[in-house]
């Protein structure tokens, strides 16, 4: 099966980030394809690479990058949504990529589940 | 789920937050407003504090955000036609229809939870 | 269609309001602080025993764990991550955000 997940809420302040990644590891781990990780709202600031936990604390944008290097899943910040809170292509990690809604309405389209988490 | 030959999908955008407060309705319109453009059947329901964003008479100058209440009267002309709201919602805020900046079709939860059993993609703002 | 609700119904009434809308044997999944709504004491255990007439109920385990909840209200299943996404499988998701 192919699943699209949309993550509206940013890290650490909300589990919705952390939930999201359990449910990709394990949608991998179940042989199903994450096509991609949407993110809106305050979801785009997952993917800053400026992010520095304490280092016994999980690095969330580290684990986005991993699954985009290591699974293929596209992670996608919404173009509109990113501009309005500073994040662009200086300040995202590698697997990351900024893109329009139009593509996440592609996905919708093409994935036979869209699972959103978020506040 | 959407016929097998037929790549028109069935996204439902389910507005549940107040304006203003937050974000989510306001980048919530943002993304229906794009989605328009790919012909999908697209349809919007307001439930709870939702219907407060179709409320008439928002000025929000003094808060210094920009008002978006106008732009629901936009949906029409992109063919985004199929909105609704739940009764119960509107009844416990005391409000009707003639409250609202659009004409949107006032449903029983029966309905819509009929209407969401229906749908390829449900996105919540 | 799956339902997922994250809220306490403690906090607000995201619940309750899901509640209005599910249709029969429609699944409802507890996730993140929803699942405080399932523990087997407290003032909302007769809704969860309501909906399990009709729905199957599920929480999640692993937000049961984190918030040291370990009695349940009787018929509701707990399933790890690896359950939600079998949930995933059959059904398209709600997610009352």
């Amino acid at each position: 099966m192919n699943i699209g997940i949309l993550l509206k809420e940013g890290p650490y302040n909300h589990q919705a980030a952390d939930t999201a990644y359990k449910f990709a590891e394990a949608a991998i781990a179940r042989g199903h394809r994450v096509d991609a990780i949407f993110l809106y709202n305050d979801g785009v600031l997952n993917v800053t690479r400026h992010m520095d936990p304490p280092q016994d604390d999980r690095h969330i944008a580290s684990r986005w990058d991993e699954l985009n290097k290591k699974h293929g899943v596209e992670v996608l910040a919404c173009i509109a949504a990113s501009k309005r809170r500073g994040i662009n292509n200086d300040v995202i990690i590698e697997g990351g990529e900024i893109t329009g809604l139009g593509t996440l309405t592609d996905i919708a389209i093409r994935t036979d589940r869209l699972v959103t988490f978020g506040d | 789920m959407s016929d097998a030959n037929n790549n028109v999908r069935k996204i439902m955008h389910v507005m549940r937050h107040a304006p203003h407060g937050k974000i989510y309705t306001y980048e919530g319109l943002e993304m229906i407003l794009i989605m328009a453009a790919y012909e999908q059947d697209l349809s919007v329901v307001f439930i709870g504090d939702g219907v407060f964003a179709l409320k008439k008479g928002q000025e929000t100058a003094g808060i210094g955000i920009k008002g978006f209440a106008k732009t629901f009267m936009a949906l029409e002309g992109y063919d985004v036609e199929k909105l609704y709201a739940d009764a119960d919602s509107l009844a416990e805020r005391g409000l009707t229809p003639d409250d609202l900046l659009v004409d949107v079709k006032v449903l029983d939860s029966y309905e819509i939870g009929a209407l969401m059993n229906e749908q390829d993609v449900i996105i919540p703002h | 269609m799956l339902h997922t609700i994250n809220k306490s119904p403690f906090e607000n009434g995201t619940m309750l309001t899901c509640f209005r809308f599910l249709q029969p044997g429609d699944p409802v999944l507890f996730i993140e602080d929803g699942v405080y709504a399932v523990r087997s004491a407290g003032h909302y255990t007769s809704d969860i025993r309501d909906v399990l007439k009709t729905n199957p109920v599920y929480a999640l385990l692993p937000d049961l764990d984190a918030r040291g909840i370990d009695a349940v209200v009787e018929g509701v299943q707990s399933i790890d991550y690896d359950g939600f996404v079998e949930l995933v499988e059959h059904h398209q998701v709600n997610s009352w955000l």
